[in-house]
């Protein structure tokens, strides 16, 4: 059985008179382990896919179902509580808290998890570890590099164990070289057996992932192993 | 890495906007402590000076009598069974319950006397407690110092012919003249004070007196169980609470507290706009950063909770800050207001659990609103680049 499952999702924004059709349809299956990059043009719905996939974004129609559970179906908080035990989340501008150091940053996803103080440190140090950034435990965001800033994003998503790391737009605002090392990066998590969900819109970092899934006007027209 | 560690690095991080906060809310709290506070102690002083200056329960013989008069004029009346009060029985007046609250004693016996051709009302006082409780006197002259000196209302002073130093001769006795009241407007104006004693011998009523005036100290006594205490320990006299005195005092001091209440009302209203405010600002200003907490799974009560503790503690350091701030106010203020040096600032305990308990009320329902609204904002919405 697949890890995730997308059925016919349709997403409809509508503004006043305006109504734009953001997913008209999208099936996707991704199965545990894969590295899959969604791909396609400003305003194709990958974003939008992505934060339906995270369970933030309610579909129009459709369904997510993720290691057995149909997201959308789960009632109140659960899905709140779903998302902080199965999903990380790399964000384009990596929005770390700036009044946090790297390693609290890090301990984010476990401030509502009933774990030790030290436990959740050990957690944390570790995430930091395995993203290179085992020395600058203590420093402001502020006092961090563009590429040790989406480093710290990556390990706090990482720091919970979660099924699915869903990465939108992670190279964004990064040049190049430090892009390469990111996606480097995504690919020796993929390898440990994280599977990883990522959008982007340059073709260069497809290579890095098992799978591409060209979107375009909110419906998949592609895809390439 | 708790829920209150966001709270507090956040409060670190933005030392400037909860610094306004703090001090926004502890304006708030310091004026309403001021204005507790000195509405407290000048009530107290008004008290006491009010208590000092005059009567306010009356010891009268008891009597079987019809009182004859109507709008001031007098026909006489018809008194039967009248008994006196003797001077000893007084003594009984500060066994009651609530005596620790009498301020002053001052018995007086009456009677109508010739001085040369004029028939004039005699009245014997004790001077000591005669003068405490009617500190509005004005004396020409001396206030008497011995059984042979006598003290003239302004009119008898007129009539008499007779100054501060002269001498007048009762019952062929003769009494220094130590000083004459300034015009009351009373019926003092028309009566020659002596010492108890004396007058008791020259009226012939030793060891008797007519009536006596009792100053209360009223905070927290009710006038009426005095009046049925006093009653109790002397049954012959009848004992009357001037409620006339008693209720303008009530009044007065219910003004005050009126105003202050309102005052603190407004105050309490502007704080709570202050905090709602700022705390209203400070989350759409952590929109992203909400967005993230919610897109790594926290709860909405999770950011509730974020949201509360900052301003519970925002609100906590305001409300002891405002207690210390709004004492120290009240103490520089109330020599100025209360006019007096004996005016003592009143330290309640429960202004300052009151302060710090409105502080943090105040502001946790001010940022109620604020928090919701953050719970509530969509992960999407809220972090606009997914």
């Amino acid at each position: 059985m697949a890890l995730i499952e997308i059925n016919n999702v349709k997403k409809r924004y509508t503004s006043g008179d305006d109504v734009v059709d953001a997913l008209r349809g999208v099936d996707i299956t991704i199965e545990a382990g894969e590295f899959i990059t969604i791909m396609g043009q400003s305003g194709s719905g990958k974003s939008t896919l992505l934060s339906v996939l995270g369970g933030m974004n309610h579909p129009t129609t459709g369904e997510v179902e993720m290691a057995g559970v149909k997201l959308y179906k789960l009632p109140g908080e659960k899905l709140a509580d779903f998302r902080a035990q199965n999903l990380g989340f790399v964000f384009q501008s990596f929005h770390l808290i700036s009044y946090l150091t790297a390693i609290e940053n890090v301990m984010l996803p476990l401030a509502i998890v009933k774990m030790s103080t030290s436990a959740k440190k050990t957690a944390a140090r570790r995430a930091l570890e395995r993203v290179g950034l085992g020395t600058k435990l203590d420093r402001l965001p502020n006092q961090l590099s563009g590429g040790e800033q989406e480093r710290v994003a990556i390990a706090r998503a990482i720091v919970n164990n979660p099924h699915i790391l869903l990465a939108d737009e992670p190279t964004g605002n990064l040049d190049s070289e430090t892009s390469k090392e990111v996606m480097a990066l995504f690919r020796e998590l993929n390898d440990a057996g994280q599977t990883v969900v990522m959008v982007t819109h340059n073709p260069e970092y497809g290579a890095y992932s098992d799978r591409t899934i060209n979107l375009k006007d909110g419906k998949v027209v592609g895809a390439q192993a | 890495m708790k829920l209150h560690t966001i709270s507090i690095n956040n409060l670190k991080r933005r030392k400037a906007k909860m610094a306004f906060l703090t001090i926004g809310l502890m304006v708030g709290i310091a004026t309403i402590v001021t204005l507790v506070t000195l509405t407290d102690s000048m009530s107290s002083d008004i008290e006491r000076k009010m208590d000092e200056f005059g009567a306010n329960i009356l010891i009268t013989p008891q009597s079987n009598g019809l009182s004859m008069n109507y709008g001031g004029i007098s026909l006489g009346g018809v008194t039967f069974d009248q008994r006196e009060i003797l001077e000893e029985d007084l003594a009984q007046i500060k066994t009651i319950k609530n005596s620790k609250n009498i301020s002053a004693i001052a018995p007086k016996v009456l009677g109508g006397i010739k001085v040369g051709s004029h028939d004039v009302l005699l009245v014997g006082v004790n001077f000591e407690s005669e003068l405490k409780m009617k500190q509005w006197w004005q004396i020409f002259g001396d206030a008497p110092k011995g059984d042979n000196e006598v003290l003239l209302g302004s009119d008898a002073s007129k009539v008499l012919n007779a100054g501060p130093g002269d001498s007048i001769e009762i019952k062929e006795e003769s009494f220094k003249v130590a000083g004459v009241l300034d015009q009351t407007g009373s019926q003092d104006d028309a009566l020659v004070f002596a010492s108890l004693p004396k007058a008791q011998k020259l009226l012939g009523k030793e060891g008797k007196i007519t009536l006596a005036e009792v100053a209360a100290l009223c905070s927290g006594c009710p006038i009426g169980d005095m009046v049925t205490q006093i009653a109790e320990k002397i049954p012959d006299a009848k004992v009357s609470a001037i409620q006339q005195v008693v209720e303008g005092r009530l009044k007065a001091l219910d003004q005050i507290k009126r105003f202050s209440y309102a005052m603190s009302g407004v105050v309490v209203f502007i704080g709570s706009l202050i905090v709602f405010v700022t705390m209203m600002g400070s989350v759409n200003e952590r929109t992203t950063e909400i967005g993230v907490f919610r897109a790594i799974g926290f709860r909405k009560s999770h950011i509730m909770r974020i949201i509360l503790l900052e301003a519970a503690l925002v609100s906590l350091l305001a409300g002891f800050m405002g207690y210390a701030v709004g004492m120290g106010g009240a103490k520089l203020a109330l020599p100025f207001m209360a006019e007096s040096e004996n005016a003592h600032l009143i330290w309640d305990s429960s202004v300052a659990f009151g302060s710090i308990g409105l502080a943090l009320t105040l502001g946790l329902l001010a940022s109620l609103y604020p928090a919701l609204h953050a719970s509530k904002m969509d992960p999407t919405e809220a972090l606009r680049a997914l």
